[in-house]
């Protein structure tokens, strides 16, 4: 059977963590690979960075992250973040990631989604979609960690992201990012339901029920977290017990 | 010697080689892991790697656009009898024929086809993406190469197309998704697997690490 994936998201900027965990006696706290490996061992299913380097000098400083962690982690690697040109993503790719996630690209210039998974294969390309309900069963696209509202109604243009070649959707509840009250369910599902690739949950997870939300009720293949891991809120093994215990299928090796 | 991961211009090759060279250290294999796209580095190689992502019909014409690749890995895996491993559209690639949007030759190493994943319950999604269970066929139970790998370990998938195998004795392993996905095919020396075994955490080391050690 196909496991539900719970995937820790670690927060980079100018190669060091700004968000990860912070719950252990780390020689480097601020060394992402460091960080990574810990993820590794309690079980994470997957692993994310978020690159948030705010300067263009210091952008290359994520291909020495994403390397470093290849040779010490034999699990799955997003990057996400700044990603806006085919070699930006070859360059990932190039250093070990798996995956990129596309996301002000993506809503800018759809194409080059389209050209993206055209090139490299939809395997390896996730649209990250950061929304907001802005009515009853009404959702709406935001930008710049959703301040920015864009008129784009965020089910149409997930279900053109897969027409376009998106292999999986990541799913940020934006009215929910940082209040730790839960993922915004009804957005999460009418999206889910909507395409036939995976999607991940993300924004708002506070506690434990919030991720059996986001597969039970929201109809995500996986739930993906940063603040509850970071600020040692719940450990890894924590959130696949009480999912299993929800009857979710977690993966526990 | 060496141990040769062919580069095809087939996505990302480096996790791939750090994981055998993480699995060699871990068993005392000494040779040296390169990535190539050098038919001579390949035909002088102690085993034979073929990683892919992406389409069959792509996959396929990345390889043929390699001059002699698809020679040399047929005068070495099916003449010389060397180890190969083929992962994920690797793998595809050795079944005889593909039906990835458009019918596409195989190397027919292994028959089969390799055809979309129609799950019986269509809630379910397209890719299969994530890790799932292995169940070993009669013929994975007793292969070396699945030394240590038990019923219900976990493997990496993602992938949207998979293999019939027209032989059931060259099936090795299978996952259960909306029915039976192949998981890994094999015969005489050679082996393939759908899921990514350098993304497969200690299950992955220790498939890369019996291959390694393999004398078939």
């Amino acid at each position: 059977m196909l496991k539900t994936r719970v995937i820790p998201c670690l927060d980079v900027k100018d190669g060091r963590v700004v968000k990860g965990v912070n719950f252990v006696d780390l020689v480097d706290a601020g060394d992402p690979v460091e960080q990574a490996r810990i993820y590794d061992a309690e079980g994470a299913d997957e692993l994310c960075f978020l690159d948030i380097t705010a300067s263009s000098d210091n952008r290359d400083t994520i291909f020495d992250v994403v390397a470093r962690t290849a040779e010490a982690c034999f699990m799955p690697v997003t990057v996400g973040g700044g990603v806006r040109t085919l070699e930006d993503i070859r360059k990932l790719l190039l250093a070990g990631a798996d995956k990129v996630s596309i996301n002000t690209a993506a809503v800018k210039n759809p194409d080059f989604v389209r050209e993206a998974a055209r090139k490299f294969g939809s395997q390896c390309i996730v649209v990250s979609i950061d929304a907001k309900s802005t009515g009853p069963d009404k959702f709406e696209i935001f930008t710049h960690g959703g301040r920015e509202p864009t008129g784009i109604d965020a089910v149409s243009f997930a279900k053109q992201m897969v027409e376009y070649g998106a292999g999986e959707l990541l799913v940020t509840s934006m009215d929910r990012d940082g209040t730790q009250s839960g993922f915004n369910i009804p957005l999460t599902r009418t999206i889910a339901d909507a395409v036939h690739v995976p999607v991940i949950a993300s924004g708002g997870v506070g506690t434990l029920d919030h991720m059996v939300e986001g597969v039970r009720d929201a109809h995500a293949s996986a739930v993906l977290a940063a603040s509850i891991f970071h600020f040692g809120t719940y450990r890894i093994r924590e959130v696949k017990e009480h999912m299993k215990a929800a009857g979710i299928p977690v993966r526990e090796d | 010697m060496s141990v040769a991961i062919i580069d095809y211009g087939s996505g990302n090759l480096r996790s791939c080689a750090k994981a055998f060279e993480r699995a060699a250290r871990e068993t005392g294999f000494s040779d040296e892991i390169i990535v190539t796209d050098d038919p001579e580095k390949v035909r002088n190689a102690s085993h034979i790697v073929l990683p892919g992502v992406g389409a069959y019909a792509d996959c396929r014409a990345g390889l043929d656009a390699v001059t002699g690749m698809v020679d040399v890995l047929t005068e070495q895996v099916i003449k010389g009898g060397k180890p190969f491993f083929g992962i994920c559209v690797g793998m595809q690639l050795m079944s005889t024929v593909g039906r990835e949007f458009v019918v596409t030759d195989g190397l027919d190493w292994i028959s089969g086809e390799v055809v979309a994943i129609e799950p019986s319950d269509p809630s379910l999604k397209i890719p299969h993406m994530g890790w799932n269970e292995l169940v070993l066929d009669p013929a994975g139970k007793a292969h070396p190469v699945l030394k240590g790998i038990s019923d219900g370990d976990h493997a990496y998938f993602v992938h949207s197309y998979h293999m019939h195998v027209t032989n059931p004795d060259q099936r090795l392993a299978s996952v259960s998704y909306g029915g039976n996905i192949t998981a890994m095919i094999g015969r005489d020396n050679m082996i393939g697997t759908q899921f990514h075994p350098e993304k497969s955490q200690k299950t992955g080391l220790t498939i890369i690490g019996n291959f390694l050690g393999w004398k078939p």
